[in-house]
């Protein structure tokens, strides 16, 4: 297992080591020490592998990850995830603003809280917050799931588009357009998996989340492309 | 951009490193602010007196001074530092003194006033001007310290951080304020006099205003969220210790740290990481339109 300490690697020696890395690779597993509030560690990463961070990490860090895995253990600063791909991050601490912005795909774990603007235009990325969210979170929402297990801060989904929400606490606010919405089957299901998926595993209520999504009264929204969402 | 950070001392078994710990944070933030720095570190006090903060234009002759000064007050306990100097004065003559310096020295500028604080600002990059003002050397109980990336005014030593609020008090700020000169022009009428057209310099002369009509600080804090508009987290230093407050979007980054020994602040984590047992710190976020403060009593 390669294991690089930034205290003597340059943070781009890293990265372009990740970024030559084939898919077919068998360095499968990298332990990155010392990282030190840096920004942009490991990013743009497209190969299959698992990157642990042993401490704090600054900016963007597994920013536009693809396929890859990215464990943070400590916390993470703004902008963590951001228009991640494919894969899966894993903060086990908490993330500052902007965590998983405009993701595409994904999942982003959080263990602790995420700050503000968490999942601010996202685009299909799930993001699971086990913690609580700060104010504008999916704010501008395209597509994906958010998933919070304790509270929402102000204006939660504004001017929200087809990402779905759930909340396990109390919201302060709703944003522009954005309301309460019946938790049914399919949704149950949804967020069933999406836990799952997030290593939350028993000890919660489905029934104790609320659902919010958009009331589609802002944007253009035609049921004929219903399918495309 | 900009960056602050600010270190406070829970017990005495750090002071003699102060002055290290803040030359480190501020020099790990020569990018986010490498137009100006400046430092407000709270240090000895001496009973019955103030001490002032002069700044000079380069290559003054302090010494000078001091002597006519002296000729007049006797003896004035000094240290010279690059562009600056402390004096000491016992706080009957503080006035007395202040009308004579304005008199004798009009070029000089008088950045800090205090029981304890005493503030240093020049042009350049932090790291260096630390350098310059002996900043490794100063002990002291807390101290708050501002890198400059010039956006609403020039690059001179009149915009860099910190500016004072009154005695003992100052203030950094990262953001931009957008209200600034209307309520510039509020405040000259209730009397207030400004050096510069520095948008940070109208937030410390608001805090000055509201503590003036008899706000605690904390107070002056709560009040400014509603009366200033813009981009800010603002670090305030008192005798006693620090405060912070972020706007309420929180538009600027900030990161809080603490352990049994100290509390710090920084702009990011990376002012933080070579402070002592960093790695046993609780590190958190600290919420917007929310005042946190640290005092020693």
């Amino acid at each position: 297992m390669p294991t690089i300490d930034l205290a003597t690697t340059s943070l781009r020696e890293l990265n372009g080591m990740l970024h030559r890395l084939q898919r077919d690779t068998n360095e499968t597993h990298w332990r990155v020490l010392n990282p030190r509030g840096q920004h942009a560690i490991a990013v743009g990463l497209d190969a299959p592998v698992l990157v642990e961070i042993e401490g704090h990490v600054g900016y963007y860090c597994a920013g536009m990850n693809k396929d890859a895995m990215v464990i943070i253990n400590g916390n993470a600063g703004p902008g963590v995830a951001e228009n991640m791909m494919s894969g899966q991050v894993h903060v086990k601490g908490d993330a500052s603003q902007s965590a998983g912005a405009t993701g595409q795909g994904g999942l982003l774990v959080i263990d602790g809280n995420a700050a503000a603007r968490c999942g601010i235009s996202m685009k299909g990325i799930d993001i699971v917050v086990k913690g609580s969210v700060g104010h504008l979170s999916a704010f501008m929402a395209q597509a994906g799931n958010l998933v919070v297990l304790g509270d929402a801060g102000e204006a939660l989904g504004d001017s929200i588009y087809e990402a779905h929400l759930y909340v396990a606490g109390s919201v302060k606010s709703l944003g522009a357009d954005c309301i309460e919405k019946p938790l049914a089957d399919q949704h149950r299901a949804e967020l069933s998996r999406l836990l799952a998926a997030g290593g939350v595993n028993g000890g919660v209520d489905i029934s104790g989340f609320r659902r919010y999504g958009s009331a589609r009264r802002l944007y253009h929204f035609h049921i004929d492309n219903i399918g495309s969402y | 951009m900009c960056g602050i950070v600010g270190l406070f001392l829970k017990h005495a078994s750090l002071e003699r490193e102060l002055g290290t710990l803040l030359a480190g944070m501020l020099g790990t933030f020569c990018d986010r602010g490498p137009d100006s720095a400046g430092f407000a570190v709270y240090g000895d006090e001496t009973p019955a007196s103030m001490k002032l903060t002069l700044r000079a234009p380069a290559h003054y002759d302090f010494k000078q001074l001091v002597k006519q000064l002296e000729n007049a007050s006797g003896p004035l306990p000094h240290v010279i530092r690059d562009t600056h100097m402390v004096i000491t004065v016992a706080l009957a003559r503080e006035q007395a003194l202040r009308r004579r310096l304005c008199d004798l020295a009009p070029e000089i500028t008088i950045v800090g006033a205090g029981r304890r604080m005493e503030i240093f600002k020049e042009v350049g990059r932090p790291d260096v001007v630390a350098r310059r003002f002996g900043l490794p050397g100063m002990a002291g109980t807390h101290a708050i310290g501002h890198t400059r990336m010039a956006t609403e005014s020039a690059v001179t030593t009149d915009g860099a951080h910190p500016f004072t609020t009154g005695a003992d008090q100052c203030l950094v700020h990262n953001g931009s304020l957008s209200n600034h000169n209307a309520v510039r022009r509020e405040l000259r009428r209730h009397g207030l006099t400004f050096q510069t057209e520095n948008d940070s310099e109208v937030a410390a002369g608001y805090m000055t205003w509201k503590m003036r009509e008899g706000l605690s600080l904390d107070q002056a804090l709560q009040a400014s969220l509603t009366a200033l508009d813009g981009f800010y987290t603002f670090v305030v230093g008192t005798q006693s210790g620090f405060g912070v407050l972020r706007d309420p979007i929180a538009c600027k980054p900030a990161v809080m740290a603490e352990t049994e020994k100290w509390v710090a602040f920084g702009t990011e984590y990376r002012a933080l990481v070579d402070l002592p047992a960093i790695s046993a710190a609780r590190v958190w976020e600290p919420e917007p339109a929310t005042v946190y403060f640290r005092e020693r009593h």
